[in-house]
């Protein structure tokens, strides 16, 4: 039966020299390699969800009055896209389900994303010759931030509002072709032209998707050409060798377990937790502000910067050059994504590393890139906890006006001091094991000696 | 090629013996079951009316039908699949026969061609050209040129501050310590140059610019909702709590924080804003009703590269 099925497929395809290899490709094995895997998975769910919320959302702006069964909205006047927003949360069967697998999917699949792309960093597995999946891998996940955030602007609630007020701003800022730029996309003054709604509609649910769906084609193209990099785990495995499971019958099983569960925990935060609460926010008016909305987390860092930058914009006399808005909202991710990109060059060019490299480094092991990556990711990681001071000022009663002048001293402090720690601590951990390793070497010598003593001793037979 | 590490099966198997559990058959097929059992269990809520929109149910029955496939696969190939680790070369590093053979073809084909500048030229021309023309519908979307709607507000001298009921605003109304949001009569409120917040502050404590002397009739001051840093809205109208910078009460975008002092003529206290919140002069009539006395200070919203900072239109 196996025979007759495969024969019928390779003479009518020829895909079985490749099947053969499939089945045989090997997986290094290691559980920080899941990450990826884990996002990949996410981001199907995305998919299959979001196809099944594009089935009741109504991306439009006309107005109209809610009259569904959510008391507190009950005639409230709103757009189209609001409402069938609410009454997928309210009237339709297991539509919020769907909407809050949908939202934790696309937390998960951040998430994901930025842990693999930590692990790819510190382990070196960026280095030649996977420079450009690494490079995919980052234009990935920024796709994936606009992604997310255009989710949730679609939903023209209050939340959605303040979002977009805030990219509006970020937008004009641009040098040069700020002003022009927004307008044409907004196609007017914020809050825009009503089409501005089917511009962020086909974007979410077409153009990202169908860029992210490539972009991760082409990453996993990448990683199967060359292979996967392995951790040094036996001595079998060489720059050359690589060791690990095959893919069949080892990896799939555990691999689509893998899948099953991640789709099991998405499900289960899906209906049991609850994220975006929309209905809490009520439509978007221009003039009403709140602060009780927050934004997903994973854009909290533009928040912190926005918030950390002193007040003040570039002018020459009264002609305004930059706007204050474009070095927190612009340059910053700008210059994060510029120096993680560049990075496998840096290293080659100041770090002297040349060649292949399919044996990844433990950190401790290249005091340099760890130290500056702990540094560099300190930086972020302050200034995306500035985004969330004023919460602290809700909940500790910090003063929110002291949390800003410390956070700016820290975000220029903590990364140099984050730098010289963590170099310390490699070295001295490679020193550590050095002394082991020559501890050990010394003992067995010690040993050696001894039984040759003895047998010296040993009086030869008479 | 693919090797077995240690050589101790048959060589003509390719894959190691499994362990060979028919008891963790059996679990792996119980596991199945009972996906099967949840993945019904979520029909049957779903189909149950007065179950239908219970999210936690729903969720938790489709949930549990995946876990179980999770864990039957887990197992599945834990314990009834074989699993043994097996080494293989890397791909060579290159092929560079065929990087030969690549730049030869293309060296040679092009080698009978004289005037290659040319028709570089010329092609890039054209692509550039067709590129543009690809572009040029995309223009429709815009205003891409005239920036001048960023500067139209609909407040005019005369116009009279009314609520979002559309009720005109009377001096009396307006108390100290709280604020109001104030809309042009007869406009839309979607304009980003319309909504206004009016507080009242003490006379004595005005310390406006002296070109503003007369905009806040009996400490009544009014200045655009719109935050000049990135668009949010001003809705916060705080005490004093930072005493160093913040003499009196001051008016905070929740966004980013900026904090502009009202009796200053809307000065940046804190926070990123770049530039003032634009002040919008007022007149009290004779029927005690406040109006507009024209535009605003500066342009309102989100500065821009080259936006002019005179009084919108
Ligand atoms: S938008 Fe008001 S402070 Fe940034």
């Amino acid at each position: 039966m196996i025979r007759r099925t495969v024969n019928f497929l390779d003479s009518r395809t020829g895909a079985v020299p490749f099947l053969r290899k499939s089945l045989r490709y090997i997986f290094p094995d290691h559980w920080s390699f899941l990450l990826g895997e884990i996002a990949m998975y996410a981001f199907i769910v995305l998919v299959a969800t979001g196809v099944y919320l594009t089935l009741f959302f109504e991306p439009s702006l006309a107005e109209t009055t809610y009259t569904g069964s959510y008391k507190p909205l009950q005639g409230l006047a709103m757009s189209e896209a609001y409402r069938s927003a609410v009454e997928l949360s309210f009237d339709i069967p297991s539509g919020l389900l769907m909407r809050q697998t949908h939202h934790w999917a696309s937390n998960i699949f951040v998430a994901a994303i930025l842990m693999h792309l930590l692990r790819v960093f510190f382990t070196g597995a960026f280095r030649k010759p996977r420079e450009i999946t690494w490079v995919i891998g980052l234009l990935m996940l920024f796709a994936t931030l606009l992604e997310g955030y255009l989710g949730y602007s679609m939903i023209d609630d209050l939340l959605s509002g303040i979002g977009l007020a805030i990219g509006y701003g970020v937008a004009l800022s641009l040098p040069v072709v700020g002003a022009n730029l927004t307008l044409g996309l907004w196609g007017g003054p914020f809050p825009g032209d009503p089409a501005f709604e089917s511009r962020m509609y086909v974007a979410h649910v077409f153009l990202l998707p169908i860029l992210i769906g490539t972009l991760m084609a082409g990453h996993l193209a990448l990683v199967a050409s060359r292979h996967h990099a392995q951790f040094k785990a036996t001595k079998r495995a060489t720059e050359r060798k690589l060791v690990g499971m095959p893919a069949f019958p080892a990896q799939v099983p555990r691999s689509l377990a893998l899948m099953f569960a991640t789709v099991a925990v998405l499900f289960l935060l899906g209906g049991l937790v609850q994220i975006n609460p929309i209905w809490q926010w009520g439509p978007f008016e221009v003039s009403q502000g709140t602060n009780g909305a927050q934004p997903d987390w994973y854009l909290g860092w533009l928040i912190g910067s926005l918030r950390l930058v002193p007040g003040f914009d570039v002018t020459i006399g009264d002609y305004t050059l930059i706007p204050n808005p474009f070095w927190g909202g612009a340059l910053f991710p700008l210059v994060v994504m510029a120096v993680l990109g560049a990075w496998p060059w840096l290293e080659r060019r100041f770090g002297g590393v040349r060649g292949f490299h399919n044996i990844l480094d433990r950190p401790r092991d290249v005091p340099g890139r760890t130290a500056f990556g702990f540094a560099f990711f300190t930086w972020v990681a302050l200034i995306f906890l500035a985004g969330s001071a004023d919460r602290a000022t809700v909940f500790f009663g910090l003063d929110y006006e002291s949390q800003v002048v410390f956070f700016r001293g820290a975000v220029i402090v903590a990364p140099i001091v984050a730098f010289f720690v963590t170099r310390r601590i490699c070295r001295e951990l490679k020193r550590g094991e050095e002394i082991g390793v020559d501890k050990e070497r010394a003992e067995e010598e010690a040993e050696e000696e001894a039984q040759e003593a003895e047998r010296e001793k040993e009086p030869a037979p008479a | 090629m693919t090797t077995s590490p240690d050589g101790e099966h048959d060589s003509h198997d390719i894959v190691a013996p499994g362990p060979q559990s028919p008891r963790s058959e059996l679990a792996v097929a119980a596991l199945l079951v009972a996906a099967a059992v949840s993945a019904i269990a979520f029909i049957v809520v779903y189909s149950l009316e007065k179950f239908s929109t219970q999210h936690e149910l729903l969720g938790i029955t489709l949930a549990a039908s995946f876990a179980f496939v999770a864990a039957a696969l887990l197992l599945f190939g834990e314990r009834v699949l074989p699993s043994e680790e097996v080494a293989e070369d890397y791909p060579e590093a290159a092929a560079p026969m065929e990087q030969e053979e690549v730049a030869k073809v293309m060296e040679e084909s092009t080698s009978g061609i004289t005037r290659k500048r040319l028709l570089v030229g010329a092609g890039g021309t054209a692509g550039g050209a067709i590129g543009l023309a690809a572009l040029t519908p995309a223009l429709s979307m815009g205003p891409w040129i005239d920036v001048a709607p960023l500067y139209r507000t609909p407040w005019r001298p005369g116009r009279r501050l009314v609520d979002d009921k559309g009720k005109p605003y009377k001096a009396e109304e307006i108390e100290q310590e709280t604020f109001y949001t104030a809309f042009p009569e007869g406009s839309s409120d979607r304009n980003l140059g319309a909504s206004l917040v009016v507080v009242r502050v003490d006379p004595a404590a005005l310390r406006l610019p002296p070109e503003r002397a007369g905009w806040a009739p009996e400490g009544i001051l009014a200045f655009s909702k719109i935050c000049p840093h990135a668009a949010c809205t001003v809705a916060i109208y705080q005490k004093p709590t930072y005493g160093p910078t913040q003499p009196g009460p001051a008016l905070v975008c929740p966004c980013h924080y900026s904090t502009f002092d009202p009796a200053k003529g809307g000065e940046v206290l804190f926070g990123p804003a770049g530039r003032p919140l634009p002040q919008l002069p007022l007149t009290v009539d004779a029927g005690r009703e406040i109006r507009a006395g024209g535009n605003f200070s500066d342009a309102i919203g989100p500065s821009w590269w080259g936006i002019e900072m005179e009084e919108p239109h």
